[in-house]
Formats: C-alpha cells, structure tokens, sequence
C-alpha cells in the first residue's frame, strides 16, 4: 500500500490507466445494455409491459420506438429484452427475429434491401423446417407462403410467441407494396400465432409512409425518445458516464477519479464547454465522441482527466472540416478562393468558371505586382484542379469530353465567413493578399 | 393432362348404335373407342368398364365405372358413369368417421347425389380394375400392378360409410368378370416390347399368311397352340406383349373386334378360328405364339430346360381342348374361386404371386440376353433375379405338373389378378421404346412431378412442414377484469356475430347462396375503407354457408381465398388458386393455363368454388390479365365459381381496369360504409358484453372520435386496449378501477397528437434557431425553400442577437442533417455542401407554434 502510495505522487500504475480506458471506452462505443438509461422510464415501463404480455399471454401487439439518432431507441429496447430473458417465464417462451432495413442479409448488399431478403432472412433465424443447414432455399413466392402459412397454424395459447425487430423501420416502408409489413401487421391483428412488432426509426413522419391498409392494421402504438432533459439532468449524465464503477480493482483510484470528475462537472470552463455542447446536440453519442477525445490523453504521466483536456477536445470536436482544409493551401490557391469569393460578392453567388476567376486573379496581379508572383495559366489551372480534388469547389455538372475545363461552370463551397477566419490563422500569408481578401476594391 | 391433350384422342363409337330415342334424339352405344393419332394405337371401353375419368387434379383422376353411353341431339359423346369416391375426395373433416385404417387404393362406393352423372365422353382416360372386397377382408397382396387396381369396401353417400350392399357386390363383381372375358381395352395397344424385332414378326405373319392353308399347318398351329396355351400359363402377359405390337398384328385384332381377350385366351381363339377355317389371320397367331413359346424355351434354355420340355411334351398331347375347356371355366367361376383359395389357402396364394411375378418379369430378364438394344436399367435389375426366378420356375413347373388344380389355380391366377393386365401396361411402358409412344395419358405429369423432389438437392424441402415452435409454458389466461377486457378487445378476437353489418352480411349470404344453388358463377366487388369490416363480414357468410352445407341446406363448395398483398407478384395468384383447389405446385403461366381449362369445362365431379380475392387493387397488371381471367372464369357456362372481390376503393373498376375487365365484373357492388359513432359504441359494447371495464362515457368518446377520424374499427379496438393499459398503470395498488375519461383522453392523445410539435420543443437550442432562421429566410425570400447558405446567415445574425457564440458551417450541417433525418425538414444530398436546399415537412405555423411557446 505504501508503494502505491509512493507512486501515485508521480502517477498511476498503467494498468490502472489501460482499465480505466477500456472501461469507459466500452461504455462510450457500445450501446449496451449494461449503461442507464436516462429519462425514459416510462417508455421503458411500457415496452417491457408490452412485451411481458406477448409472452406471458400471448397477446399480439405492434408498436413503434420512435425518436432522434442517439437517443437511445436500441438501448432501450436492449435493455427491455436483457430484463426480459432474466425473467424465468419469459425465457424459453420467445422467439426473437431482428431485421434491419439497412442490411436484412448477411451477404453485402447494404443498400440494396427488398421483402425477399428479408424473408430469407426471418425464416432463417426462425430456423423453420425449411432451412437447410444455413440457407433457405426456393423462390420468393415459396418461402413466403411457406412462413405465412407456419405463422397461420399457431394459435394464440399453443404457439411460441415470437418478437419481431425491425431496425430503421421507415426502409422496410420502401419495399414494393409494404408486402413484409403488410403480412406482419395483419398476423398480429388476427387469430394467429402471437407475434409483437416493434420498429424503430428516426423519422418522425412514419405514420404517413405507411400504405392505408398497412397503417390500419398497425396499432398505432408509438414510442416516443425525446432526449427530454435539461441541462442539469445533462451534467448528471456526464457525471454517470465518467465515472468509474464501484466494482473497480483499484478503490482508491477509482475514489480519486470518481473525486476528480465530480469537480470537473462544477468547473465553469468544462460547464461552458458543456453548455456548448449541449445547446448543439442533446444526442448523447457526441457526449460520448467529446468524452473519447478527452480521454485520450489521459496517461500514467497526466493520470486524471482536467478542464483544459475537455477544452482542447471540444475545440476538435467543433473545428470547421472545410476551413481546415483551407489551413493547409498554398498562396496561389487561397488567392482563388479569394477571387472566387469576390465574385460571388459581385455576382450574387451565380455560378463561375475557371476562365473568371483566372481574370480576376490576373487584375489583382496586375495591380499587386511586386508581391504575387505571376504565374504561368497551367499552373494556375493545376492548383484550381488541386481545389477541385478538395471538394472546395464543385462543378454544377459533370465534366464532358466536349466542354473545355476553363469554361466548366462551378460553384464554391465556402461561406466569406469561413474564408475570412481561415486567412486570420494562416500563416505567413502576404499583407496584400489579406487586404485583397477583405475588398475587392483595395486599390482604390 | 398435358400429354394427353399434345396427343390427340380421337373418340369413336364402338359398333352401331343400340337404341335410339327419338324423342331426346339420343341414341345408346354399348362402347367407345378411343384412338390416338400420334401412337396409332385404339383402345375400346365398353358398358361396365371401369374408368378414370380427368379430374380437378391431374394426379389423381377420378375413379368410376361407365353405365352408359350416348350421343346426344347436339352430336356430343355422352357418358353415365357411377362415380367411386377416392378417400381424398371426403371432406377433411368426414375422414375421421372411416373408424379404420384405409388401404392403399381404396375407393368408396359414391352414392352422393349431388354429383352430376353425365360427363363428356372425352374425359374419359382409360379403363382400370375396381375390386369389391368384403367389409373385414384383407388386400389381396398383389405386388404388381397397384396403380391400376382399386378396391373398394364401402360405399360413401356424403354423410357415413355403409357396407356395400350384397347387390351393388354381386354387380360389381359381374362387371369384373364381364370385363374379364370380353374386353381388353387398353392391353389391347400396349407399346411393343423391345425384345421383339418387328420385322421378324412381320416377316413371319407374311409367310403365315402366304402359306397355303393345310392340314399341316392346322396340326402345327395347333400344336403350337397348345403349346402356347401351356406356356400362356406362365408368360401369358409376355405373350400378350408380343402378339399385339405390330402394325399387322393391330390390325388383326381390329378384325377380330374387341371381344378378344389376349394372352390367355390366346389358344382358345385360335382355335375357334381354326374351326371357322378363317384365313390369314389364324395362321398369325400360332406363328406369333410359337416364337413366344421359343423365347420361354430360351430362357430357360440353360438349367430349367429339362423341366420345361417335359413339361411341354406332357401337356402337348393334352391338347388344345383341354386347356381351352379348362381355361373357359375357370374363367366363369373366376371371382369366387380365387376368393376362396385366397381365404383358404395363403400359401398358395403366395405361390401364386410370385409366379406371376415370375412371369412377368421373364421377358425383361430375357431381353438382355436377346437384344443388345435392351440395355435397359429395369432389366439389368430384373437380370439380377434371374437365379431366383429360375428357382421360382422349377417350383411352378412342379405345380404344374403336380395335379389340374394346381393349374387351375395359376390360370385362374392369371385370369383374375385383376392388377395383371395393367401390370403389364406398365412394364411396356418402363421399356418404352421410341416407338411405344402411347403412354397412358395421366401417367406422365405425375411422373414429372414425382420427379421433382429428387433426395439431395438442394431445394425447398417439400414436405417441410410449415410451424412454429410450440410455447414451453402455457399462455396465462387473463386474471382481472381489465385483462379480460384487453383480451376481447384485441382485433384478433372473431366475436359470434358482426353487429351493424347484418344488411351486408345478408346480401352477401343471398348473393352467394343463391348462385350456390343454382350451380352458376358470379362475381361481386366489395368496397369499403381498410377498418370497416368487410374481410370480416366475408369469412361470417362463408362460415354461414359451411355450416348450411353441412346440413345439407347449400350444396357443398370449396371455398379459396388469395389476397394480393400477400403474393409477391401477382401471377402468383393462379399458383395458388390451384394449389387450394388441387394441390399441385406449378408455375404461374402453367397455373393458368390449368385453372382455366378447369373452369371451361364442365368437371363432372366438381363443388362450386368460392373464390374470395382480397386487396384486389394489387393484382393490376400492365395487362390486366390476371384480373381479366378471374372476372372471365365465372362468365363460361361451366364454371361453377363465385368470386367475391374486396378493395378500397368505390370507383376502382373504373378508374384502374380496362372495359372489357370492368364489364366482366358486372355491376353486382357493395361498399362498406365507414362505422358511425354509434355503430362502434355498439362494436365495443358487444365485445365487453358481460364484463365491466368501461364507462359508457369512455366508450363514447372513444367512438366519436374515431368515426369523426376515419370510422376504422380497428383503431377503436386500438385506442381501447391501450385505455385499459393506462388504467392499469395508473391504478397501481389501489381498488379495481374501471377505465374513464381520462385514461381514454391519454390513450387517444398517444396515438393521434402530432409528433412534429414535441419533437421541436425537445430539440436542443442550436436546432430551434435554425429553425427560426429557416423561417426567417422563407419570409425574406417569399418561397418556401432556401440553401443552408442562405439560411446560416440568418442563424449567425439570430445567434448575435442572443447572445451565444455562432456554430461553424460543420455544425450547421450537421444540425441540418439531424433535422432531415427526423424529417422535421426535407433535404437534399448532402454533397451539394452549402448549397443543400432545405424546406420544411410541416407547416410554418406549426413550427411557429412550437417555438413561441418555450
């Protein structure tokens, strides 16, 4: 203990440190099950409800979890079903099958998603007696006959209920005729084997996309996740989330850790920085994404977490990517920019091609001779290209084999306001040129 | 089926006919030939024949037996058949009343009066064996031949089995044995065996037939006779085979009328045509016989050779006349004795059976030895058993030596096992050379279709059986008041009657009956917002009209139902037409082309068919020919098909179908209204009937708002059971409470209230700002759409204004995506950057109203 103690003047041991991270690296990558759920109890209640009944009395339902990305609609639902399979008469009595709208397939085809798929794929993990070995086999119209007929021969006291879960419910809504939701909804709407569907999607217009038949049979149960919380209940969160487990080897650490972030949510930068934040997003995962960033730089040297390392990663985390970009051009190419911004000035953000701006490059040359050099027109249709390549600058149309690339029409994809802040923290950039970039009209 | 029709059948009367009746202008024949043009082949059914007749399905047609035959005034062949029921014809549900096993290939004795009689003579395949078997008798173990043989034991009027009455017995049994002597329908054209070459035959039946008549060729055809009348008592079906296959041999049986039973009559007709000193065609028949009875001689050639030329020598100088006198008792006796030896004596039986096997199987087991064209699978199997068979020979040619009634026994063996003929149409067909065409019609598509399921490849397994695991523990039953409640009120729960749909439920019954009734078709749209009751009120009226067809107060139907939501195109709809109907799995375009030729010809044994098409609108084609032959079918004078179709929407014959599909659906429509306030309170409070959950008021506010909505039952149903769940919760520990007012309010805000104006107040600040600026630029610019560019001036000057530092571009995207992914606003693709045109999913004024109130 002595030793321990001898150390921690310095630092921590760095396994220590390496738990630490994983611990809270696991919790901020995953939604599992494991972490709290914040502010939806009530959804929680009624969910579990929900479910409890389609398996203790087999009573078939549909219902749809909807709110905003990252507000926790999985790990709601996550956390409902690990309640569920604790429960003993729950367990053996339910049939899960999870499907999502972005990839209802093993194979690759991520886009590309039809009822076919998804079919294939219910029919496999219900492991009916079509399934050989790992693959379902026969035509669309087989296997979905055949699966219609499976759910048709249970009744509602003999058969194992079965939980469907459909991830990004609103493009299963896509697929031709809405035959998968159709058939999923009707089955829980009539005397059939007991099954519950829950959806879950961000979109809050769903209702709408559902075809009439298909919305009259859904039972109009919606979910809703609001991330309904206020900026104090925010602060808890951030507390809960960086603090470390009571179970942690190291007690007297995870004391001093536990100390420190309880110090950290009372200091004003990190409230500020917090405030920011939370004005932004309520979405828990850029708490999460800030908190990774953060955390990185913990080390066995700097072993606690301090307001300026949270400073340091909200200032990546909200850095301009496009302006960014712009850090890191030559002379020539922000001379471009510029000139391209002066002529959004002056044509109202009418589109422009290359031709223009080499003019408008070429007049400020003329004038400011003695600190540009002038340089040859390939060269500055190369570094024009090179903005091209950046994405700073967008053709209206693609290019054809016909049209000369001088008079291709372009549009930039800068605000002033992000060129201006760019050029205050370029460095080394000619006085000439910062003039030019705040007028046009600077000669005069 | 298909075969059948590729294959041109040509039906003819069999001789003149035997009355007429003027007054029906109809006149009587006593048999029909039915030729095929391609195999050039003819086989003649007679009176008391039993047949199969085409079916619904194709693999199982129907069993009867032809009582008569006439041509009617329109010159159509006409055929009185009594019918035989097959097991799988009984309803599912009467099958349990059959308190014993059923054999394989039984039949009952149809004394349903319902079915129509009278069929075209053109469905009729060909002629089988029907064998009347005492009620505790057991099958005659007959292992050739299944296929063709039916026995039956009792008889099936729709309602119980009863014995075969000791009448209906003997008169089957007669036409057994009528059929035995006289006709030999299809034999009569069997394939010829590969074994033969058809030159030799010709050959020899040219010089038979050049041959002078004389003395000496009197004694040799007799000898040769006799000689094949012993060795007819062994290879009788071979010889059979043999004698028939040529051209010239066809021809002389087209002579010799279908009176003649081959084979086994054999050497008695040659005989009578020896005494007649009939020219030509006896000398035929010794020769084609003689080589038969070289071939035997082949076969055995090598050890059994011994015991059958003794035993030709000991039976020649028997003579003819003996075998004939002998054959032709035993065949008037036949039935009774067979049935005798086979209760008396098993063994022999057996003997028997195996005998015959024996002797069928000879002419495959010579054929490789013979012909190096025989390369054959069947006979490479048969010439593995060709030591066993020749053990087999010897112990017959003991029997045969031993005593006439060992004899009498195999011929009676070979006259009477009634699977032998067929048995050998069979074995022809499994040889089948190119030129053995004519295959039973019937035979090939289910030979196809047994075919498919071939063991280890890899399809759908097709006898998989579709279910879903058992639950391990039971499902609870409800437990308070309010569980019971949710329970009824649950959609899935079929009430016992439908209240405020009976005038609908009346037509509909009225409609369906009577067209029931009358044995004719129609067609009826059914209209009606999704909620209101009509898939519903439907399945009421058909589960009316099978419960009065079980009383006997309808004739009974089949009853089909497809829904267009539920095929995955719609052709799929004719798959599973028939599939309901029959059985059969086929493709779509097949499908089709079955069921319409089901519908356009009168089936004579076919229920009428209630086809009930749900969600209609999804079985539009670019053609409209799926919608087209439904409407169509129901039009033909035979189709016997009830359609009730079920859509949305009111005008949908006009507004999607063509005329001449329209037109065809005829103007018989109903549509649903949706439920008044009124109808739903009563829909409610007849679930709840007996159970006290609601208040009246609760109820009527439920009701009232949903007419006022869209007048959907099931949302009524819905908002219901979701009350009871808040009461539930709600109520906690204290006393029972029953659902009120408030719990109802709750449940209707849940599911109807607007999404859009609580997803605003919750976003976070940066959000409701762009919101604002978006706003703000709508205003500035008088249109509703506008550049995230535009827009993020207005959020910085707005964010001046408040105070807060401004976002960067990056966060503004990302904001604005996260309002597009919730579809608060509409986006574009994100690459356009800034210049992304955004607009909003919902009015300004709601987003005005969500924001003013923070």
């Amino acid at each position: 203990m002595s030793k321990r103690k001898a150390k921690e003047s310095n630092g921590e041991s760095p396994e220590c440190i390496s738990q630490v991270q994983k611990i809270l690296r696991e919790r901020f990558c995953h939604n599992c099950a494991a972490g709290k759920l914040f502010g939806m109890e009530q959804q929680y209640r009624h969910l579990l409800e929900l479910l409890k009944r389609t398996t203790v009395h087999g009573e078939s339902n549909s219902a749809l979890i909807i709110g905003p990305r990252g507000s926790g609609k999985t790990a709601l639902l996550n956390h409902v079903l690990k309640d569920l399979r604790e429960m003993k008469q729950v367990r053996e009595n339910l049939l899960e099958v999870h499907l999502n709208g972005k990839s209802s397939s093993t194979d690759l085809r991520l886009l590309q998603t039809n009822d076919k798929v998804a079919l294939k794929e219910i029919t496999r993990q219900l492991q009916l007696e079509n399934v050989v070995g790992d693959k379902v086999f026969g035509s669309f119209a087989e296997n979905l006959a055949f699966l219609l007929e499976a759910l048709r021969r249970g009744s509602r006291t003999s058969s194992c209920p079965v939980l469907f879960v459909l991830d990004e419910f609103d493009l299963f809504v896509h697929h031709k005729n809405q035959t998968l939701l159709y058939n999923l909804f009707d089955i829980s709407q009539s005397a059939q084997t007991p099954v519950t569907v829950i959806g879950l999607t961000c979109r809050q217009d769903i209702l709408e996309l559902l075809e009439k038949r298909v919305k009259s049979r859904f039972s109009h149960r919606q979910i809703y996740l609001m991330n309904s919380f206020d900026f104090k209940q925010y602060i808890k969160i951030f507390k809960e989330q960086l603090s470390l487990p009571t179970e942690f080897p190291d007690e007297s650490f995870a004391q001093k850790w536990n100390n420190n972030v309880q110090h950290l949510s009372e200091d004003k930068t990190v409230q500020d920085v917090l405030q920011r934040l939370f004005q932004h997003t309520k979405d828990l995962r850029s708490l999460h994404l800030l908190l990774m960033l953060a955390l990185s730089a913990v080390t066995v040297q700097h072993p606690l977490l301090s307001a300026a390392d949270l400073q340091e990663a909200s200032r990546q985390h909200t850095t301009d990517s496009k302006a960014n970009i712009v850090h890191g051009l030559s002379v020539l190419e922000i001379c471009l920019i510029i000139a391209m911004k002066h002529l959004n000035d002056v044509y109202d953000g009418e589109p422009f091609n290359f031709q223009m701006v080499y003019n408008e490059f070429q007049k400020f040359i003329q004038r400011k001779a003695h600190s540009m050099y002038n340089f040859e027109k390939p060269v500055v249709m190369k570094a024009f290209e090179h903005l091209l390549q950046l994405e700073l600058v967008q053709p209206l149309e693609r290019p054809s084999a016909r049209a000369q690339r001088e008079y291709l029409l372009m549009k930039l994809l800068l605000d002033s306001s992000q060129i201006m802040e760019a050029l205050q923290v370029y460095p080394n950039c000619p006085t000439d040129v910062k003039q030019w970039a705040a007028s046009s009209l600077s000669w005069l | 089926m298909n075969t059948r029709q590729q294959s041109k059948l040509n039906y003819s009367w069999y001789g003149k006919p035997v009355s007429l009746d003027r007054k029906l202008r109809t006149s009587q024949y006593k048999g029909i030939l039915i030729t095929s043009e391609t195999t050039k082949t003819e086989t003649c059914i007679q009176l008391g024949d039993f047949i199969l007749v085409e079916g619904v399905n194709a693999d199982q047609p129907y069993v009867a037996q032809l009582v008569g035959l006439y041509e009617d005034g329109a010159q159509h062949k006409r055929a009185v058949v009594q019918w035989f029921c097959r097991f799988e014809e009984i309803p599912q549900n009467k099958r349990k009343l059959l308190k014993r096993k059923i054999l394989p290939q039984e039949v009952f004795f149809d004394q349903i009066l319902a079915y129509d009689t009278d069929i075209a003579a053109e469905t009729i395949i060909k002629s089988i064996m029907v064998l009347p078997l005492h009620l505790g008798e057991e099958l005659p173990v007959i292992t050739l031949n299944k296929e063709q043989t039916f026995y039956v034991k009792q008889s099936w009027d729709g309602k119980c089995f009863k014995v075969l009455s000791p009448e209906t017995f003997s008169k089957l049994k007669e036409a057994n044995k009528k059929r035995g002597v006289i006709t030999n329908s299809s034999k009569a054209f069997i394939p010829s065996d590969p074994i033969t070459p058809v030159k030799k035959e010709t050959e020899s039946v040219v010089q038979s037939a050049t041959k002078p008549k004389n003395m000496d060729m009197e004694i040799e055809s007799k000898h040769s006779t006799s000689k094949s009348s012993l060795a007819k008592e062994r290879h009788s079906q071979r010889v059979a085979n043999n004698d028939i296959k040529t051209p010239t041999a066809r021809k002389k049986l087209e002579l010799n009328s279908p009176t003649r039973s081959k084979g086994r009559l054999l050497g008695c007709e040659v005989l009578v045509f020896l005494d007649d000193d009939s020219d030509a065609i006896a000398p035929l028949e010794p020769s084609a016989t003689k080589r038969k009875v070289k071939f035997t001689s082949d076969i055995l050639g090598s050890p059994p050779k011994i015991p059958c030329s003794n035993e030709k020598s000991r039976s020649a100088p028997e003579t003819a006349e003996h075998c004939q006198r002998f054959s032709d008792t035993m065949r008037l006796s036949s039935y009774t004795k067979v049935k005798d030896f086979s209760e008396k004596d098993k063994n022999l039986h057996v003997t028997d059976d195996i005998l015959s096997l024996a002797g069928h199987q000879k002419p495959s087991t010579e054929s490789p030895v013979l012909t190096p064209r025989s390369r054959r699978t069947c006979a490479q199997k048969t010439s593995a058993l060709i030591a066993e068979q020749i053990s087999m020979l010897d112990q017959e040619d003991l029997s045969d030596s031993d005593s006439s009634y060992s004899s009498s026994s195999e011929e009676e063996e070979e006259d009477d096992m009634p699977c032998t003929p067929e048995k050998k149409t069979k074995s022809s067909r499994t040889f089948s050379t190119p030129k053995s065409s004519r295959k039973p019609a019937v035979a090939t598509p289910a030979k196809t279709l047994k075919k498919t399921p071939l063991p280890g490849t890899p399809r759908t397994p097709r006898n998989a059986t579709p279910e879903i695991p058992r639950r391990v523990q039971a499902a609870q039953e409800p437990a308070s008041v309010l569980e019971e409640a949710r329970l009824r009120l649950h959609v899935s729960t079929i009430p016992e009657s439908l209240p405020c749909r009976e005038e609908e439920f009346q037509d509909i019954y009225n409609f369906v009956e009577s067209k029931l009734i009358d044995g004719t078709g129609g067609c009826m749209y059914i209209s009606g917002v999704p909620g209101t009751g009509k898939t519903a009120t439907v399945h009421e009226v058909i589960r009316g009209l099978q419960q009065a067809a079980e009383n006997d107060e309808v004739p009974p139907f089949e009853f089909v139902e497809i829904n267009g939501m539920k095929l995955t195109d719609p052709h799929q709809a004719y798959v599973q037409i028939l599939e309901f109907l029959t059985g059969q799995k086929v493709t779509a375009t097949h499908a089709a082309v079955l069921l319409a030729k089901l519908f356009s010809t009168p089936g004579p044994k076919r229920k009428t068919t209630v086809l009930v098409v749900d969600e209609l609108d999804l079985l539009w084609t670019r053609k409209q020919n799926v919608m087209y032959n439904l409407f169509d079918w129901p039009t033909q004078k035979h189709s016997k098909l009830i359609i009730l179709a079920i859509a949305n929407t009111m005008d949908l014959p006009e507004r999607i179908m063509m005329n001449r599909v329209a037109s065809r659906l005829g103007l018989t429509r109903m549509s649903f209204q949706p439920y008044t306030y009124k109808q739903l309170q009563q829909i409610i409070s007849s679930r709840l009937k007996g159970v006290k959950a609601f208040e009246e008021d609760a109820v009527q506010l439920v009701s009232r708002k949903v007419a006022a909505l869209s007048g959907d039952a099931r949302r009524c149903l819905d908002i219901c059971r979701r009350a009871t769940e808040i009461c539930e919760s709600a109520r906690q520990k204290r006393t029972p409470e029953m659902v009120r007012m408030a719990h109802v309010t709750e449940a209707i805000d849940e599911m109807f209230s607007s999404p859009y104006v609580n997803a605003i107040r919750n976003a976070s600040l940066h959000e409701q700002i762009f919101l604002k600026a978006i706003l703000a630029e709508f205003r500035r610019a008088g249109v509703e759409e506008a550049t995230v560019q535009q827009v993020y001036q207005h959020h910085v000057a707005l964010c001046r204004v408040e105070g807060l530092q401004s976002p960067t571009v990056s966060e503004i995207m990302a904001i604005c995506s996260r309002l597009g992914a919730c579809r608060l606003l509409l986006v574009e693709a994100s690459n356009k950057y800034l210049h992304m045109r955004v607009r909003l999913n919902l009015s300004q004024d709601d987003v005005m109203y969500a924001l003013r109130e923070e």
